[in-house]
């Protein structure tokens, strides 16, 4: 049969609607005039466009038998493959053990690993909070912010070290989840959404104005760094104070406290990790699945939606939290710009897109929604294009997730696995 | 009282603007039960569109202003309605029947994606349009403080309600009214019937982007400044607007937007201009704490 | 004779001007099985909803005195607290189960509140301190035995979502059942039952009965199920009670079979 000239037709339809898309908004400049915004012509980005999405969509059209094949026999695989990988995620934690040893591992590598392990931290925190529980939170940063904050702001005023900011970070942000939970919990799924994202501005426009207690926009600079237990990682400690390299007879190197830092977000990570593996299992985290799948079934079992989902919520903050602090920690500096929309949407995008409740899953989108935009900074402005890209394709090709397996959080004992 | 009169007109002015992006976000709300999340970047598109109309216009030589006004108005309607098909077909109907989040998902990821491409495509920078529509009407002078009352206000508000009507009309009386009504109720229930369900989930986007795009005009306008990232915060304030009134309730969309517009006008007018972003939030927290179905809308009962 | 295990009195539920129940009362024993029934849109779910806390009633007292004496008022009592502190379980007309959980989780979520507090409100639980092991322990078997009683202990591991539809109803009674009531009410356990799976419902109802030693309260319109083992019927019509009284003499009432069976003869045939 020939479908040649339906592909046509087809091509021809979809490169007219992208002419449509992109004259207005390709085919002419805006540059600075003398008197206001001049106007330029670029007609010539217009014809690419349309070329482009019509070779694109004929090309498409043509491989599609052979592509549908391909996907039919695709799908099954894909999904024992992700069966198989439960192993994958040691083999990943000794990966992330062992790197700061590996040969090639310099401190470019450890930084932008460091940065990926501080997403899965907040990924995992989470997925405590929409995988499990199913409460959908847009205002997630805004508990991270609380954290940072509280660190810096408690080490600043009253010299209290990192190990004791730290839970009280934690802490802080907990009582922020309550506090915004209590009233709002009640609300209805998308609801929910839409006042959590409306918090997170509350609070960016806070520490945007309050300039007295946050510095506003300038932000808070030269937070204390964290310390190996009281040894700082300075060249030259202040009179009395070993440094980390002296305690240790090594030479100073500043690789010290990118390794130190390394480890101490792989440590918080995988405490979360470990937490929710745990918690899964336990009756509260049995309470948030079911509430996931059936509030007023819950609430006939005798199950009170509202503390159940609170504790969630109030979860999921303590980790911001933490993670929160070991931001602040490792800047060095925080201000209101690290804190927007932008970042609750990327945090959400990773937990979502690894899969409903699935800790491989947050894992690996972690990786390939920060780490690969990493490596291309040079191409930095359309990092973040790529981004949107990629959240709405991943989405519209696996909308369950990258991986979606649930495992039961306990088997009768007798029964084959 | 003759600053409070000229709040009320800013406010009024401000408050038709929210309303008509509101408009979008309660209709593919009510329809398809979404949260729209791209659509203040559509109506970003329609404000860069409407001034990429102008300076074309201008350069065509067209000056008689109310002629410019008319091409302006229908050219970025008819664009950005294609924008608007153009996002819903591409990100919002291959999902159509899977878990609920995942719309929601894609519709930020294509707000990022639609904010971003306009940043590389027409760069960062604010771009500025001279006043189009000068002039205005000075309403009372007291305590030395005129309260004026601009043609463009007129032309603002007059506007909208032309468009409001018209609205409401096609969503009464046209087929397409009906068969959207329909989706709204019972979506297999109404394909059941012959309603052709993807065809009117298109053209509530259509329609619901022509609006956010007449809305980007009238910012272009009344502000002369735009630039990409306008589309993120009038976005959350429409919808704070469509789900203050009631989110699926048409009137309530406009009633809603005309709220968070005088919130916002008195609220900068009498207090600090720094906090009436957090305004608006916290009365959206309260509405919906205090009445989850909004001014206008529904009550849903819990069916068991 | 002692109190009786539920007692509603005068009992009206009204949403807006439609009065969807109107000055009921009636009475249900431990150890028996009561049967609400009545025509589509008589009301029964709306008492079950009432009973269990989903509505607050527009009026009327809905007293349950437990075994041992204590005494709740429900229609006093939020919807969580009626199953946990009151003990009166329900299931749903459309079956709710947590769908994609697997069967031995959905009774374990079911006994949430125990296990809850042996762990201590999961700090316990959390360390794996040896009393939450034990309470987990216990309601293992707890679980298995409801499982072995309606024989579905080899499909423990698997999704709720994958039985087939006979299988979800006997899970989502048993569900109901680990939570310890005292009462057991069920709306429409046996809809889309067929008669092998209705009999052998029967049965079950009927050993629950007799070994918890609790009260069953039914929605059905299955007569075998409403004639073959209740102790008690209420027939409401509109909101109201028409009648009452043991199956045989409710069968012969005229007003019920004018109001239920009446425009079938056959159907009360079929039922016998």
């Amino acid at each position: 049969m020939n479908r040649l000239p339906f592909l046509l037709k087809d091509a021809g339809l979809a490169a007219l609607i992208a002419f449509g898309l992109a004259l207005p908004l390709a085919g002419f400049r805006l540059p600075d005039g003398a008197s206001g915004t001049d106007l330029g012509f670029r007609l010539d980005w217009v014809a690419a466009a349309t070329a482009i999405v019509f070779a694109g969509r004929l090309v498409m059209g043509l491989s599609r038998p052979f592509f549908m094949a391909a996907s039919e026999g695709m799908a099954p695989k894909f999904a024992a493959v992700t069966r198989r990988l439960g192993w994958s995620g040691y083999l990943l934690a000794g990966v992330a053990l062992v790197l700061p040893m590996l040969p090639f591992a310099d401190r470019n590598l450890i930084d932008k690993a460091t940065l990926i392990l501080i997403y899965v931290m907040l990924g995992w925190g989470l997925n405590i909070v929409v995988g499990l529980a199913g409460l959908l939170d847009l205002g997630y940063v805004a508990f991270y912010a609380v954290g940072a904050y509280s660190y810096a702001l408690l080490s600043l005023n009253f010299g209290l070290s990192f190990w004791i900011c730290l839970p009280l970070a934690g802490l802080f942000a907990a009582l922020f989840g309550i506090l915004l939970g209590f009233p709002v919990l009640r609300l209805r799924g998308d609801y929910l959404a839409i006042v959590t994202l409306g918090f997170g501005e509350i609070i960016r426009v806070i520490l945007l104005n309050w300039q007295n207690f946050t510095g506003g926009p300038n932000g808070i600079s030269s937070i204390q760094r964290p310390s190996f237990f009281g040894l700082p990682f300075t060249a030259e400690p202040a009179e009395g104070i070993t440094a980390f390299h002296d305690f240790f007879s090594l030479d100073y190197s500043s690789f010290h406290r990118v390794v130190f830092l390394y480890y101490l977000i792989l440590l918080l990570a995988l405490a979360t990790n470990l937490f929710t593996i745990r918690i899964r299992k336990l009756p509260l985290g049995r309470a948030w699945e079911a509430l996931r799948e059936d509030e007023i079934a819950c609430k006939a079992l005798g199950i009170n939606p509202t503390m159940v989902k609170l504790s969630a919520f109030a979860l999921g903050a303590m980790f911001a939290g933490f993670a929160g602090s070991f931001f602040a920690t490792r800047q060095g500096f925080i201000s209101p710009d690290s804190f927007t929309f932008i970042e609750s949407a990327l945090i959400l995008a990773i937990a979502v897109l690894g899969g409903k409740g699935s800790q491989m899953g947050v894992a690996f989108a972690a990786i390939l929604l920060i780490g690969i935009p990493e490596w291309f900074r040079e191409l930095a402005q359309y990092r973040m294009l790529a981004f949107g890209c990629a959240m709405v394709m991943i989405m519209v090709w696996r909308p369950e997730g990258l991986m979606s397996k649930r495992d039961p959080t306990v088997r009768l004992k007798g029964n084959k696995p | 009282m003759a600053y409070f009169l000229q709040q009320l007109i800013n406010g009024v002015t401000l408050g038709a603007i929210y309303g008509l992006i509101a408009i979008g976000y309660t209709m593919v709300y009510g329809i398809i039960g979404m949260i729209n999340f791209a659509h203040g970047e559509i109506y970003m598109i329609g404000a860069f569109i409407s001034l990429i109309a102008f300076l074309v216009l201008g350069a065509m030589g067209v000056t008689y202003v109310p002629l410019a006004l008319l091409l302006v108005l229908i050219l970025a309607m008819g664009f950005t309605a294609l924008w608007g098909w153009a996002v819903e077909r591409l990100a919002y109907r291959p999902l159509r029947g899977s878990f609920r989040l995942a719309p929601l998902i894609t519709a930020i990821g294509m707000s990022i994606l639609l904010g971003n491409l306009v940043q590389i495509l027409q760069g960062a920078r604010v771009k500025t349009l001279p006043p189009t529509v000068p002039g205005g009407l000075i309403l009372m002078e007291a305590e030395g403080f005129a309260v004026r009352l601009s043609f463009l206000q007129i032309f603002i508000v007059a506007l909208t309600i032309a468009l409001m009507i018209g609205f409401t009309w096609l969503i009464k009386n046209t087929s397409l009214g009906r068969a959207q009504r329909a989706c709204e109720q019972d979506m297999t229930m109404a394909a059941l019937i012959g309603v052709n369900v993807d065809r009117t989930i298109s053209a509530t986007f259509v329609i619901g982007a022509a609006l956010a795009a007449v809305a980007g005009l009238m910012v272009t306008l009344y502000y002369g400044v735009i630039d990409f990232y306008i589309g993120f915060l009038a976005g959350i304030k429409a919808f704070t607007a469509a789900v203050l009134g009631g989110i699926g309730s048409l009137p309530g969309a406009m009633l809603g937007g005309l709220l968070i517009g005088l919130i916002e006008a008195f609220w900068s007018g009498y207090f600090t201009t720094e906090y009436k972003d957090v305004a608006a939030f916290s009365i959206l927290v309260l509405v919906l704490i205090f009445r989850p179905t909004g001014l206008l809308g529904r009550p849903e009962v819990e069916k068991v | 004779m002692s109190a009786p295990l539920l007692a509603v009195d005068h009992l009206t539920m009204r949403f807006g001007g439609l009065i969807a129940i109107g000055d009921l009362s009636f009475e249900a024993q431990p150890r028996e099985i009561t049967a609400i029934i009545g025509p589509n849109g008589a009301g029964k779910t709306t008492v079950f909803n009432c009973l269990t806390g989903f509505y607050r009633p527009s009026s009327g007292m809905l007293s349950l005195t437990h075994k041992n004496g204590q005494r709740f008022l429900l229609e006093r009592l939020d919807g969580h607290l009626i199953t946990r502190t009151a003990r009166v379980a329900r299931t749903f007309q459309n079956i709710r189960l947590f769908s994609n959980m697997t069967v031995l989780e959905n009774l374990m979520v079911a006994q949430h509140a125990a296990l809850m507090k042996a762990s201590l409100f999961t700090l316990g639980g959390l360390f794996g301190l040896p009393g939450y092991r034990k309470a987990e322990r216990n309601a293992l078997e707890l679980a298995r035995h409801w499982l072995d009683k309606v024989g579905l202990t080899a499909k423990a591991d698997e999704a709720a979502n994958a039985l087939p539809y006979g299988d979800q109803r006997r899970l989502e009674i048993v569900r109901a059942m680990c939570t310890g009531p005292e009462l057991l009410c069920l709306d429409e356990p046996a809809a889309g039952l067929n008669p092998k799976e209705s009999a052998d419902l029967n049965q079950l109802l009927l050993s629950i009965k007799r070994e918890e030693e609790i009260g069953i309260l039914l929605i059905e319109h299955d007569m075998s199920v409403v004639m073959g083992i209740s102790d008690h019927v209420v027939v409401l019509d509109y909101g109201r009670k028409i009648a009452e009284g043991p199956p045989s003499h409710v069968r012969a009432d005229k007003a019920v079979i004018r109001a239920y069976l009446g425009e079938a003869e056959d159907a009360e045939e079929d039922a016998c």
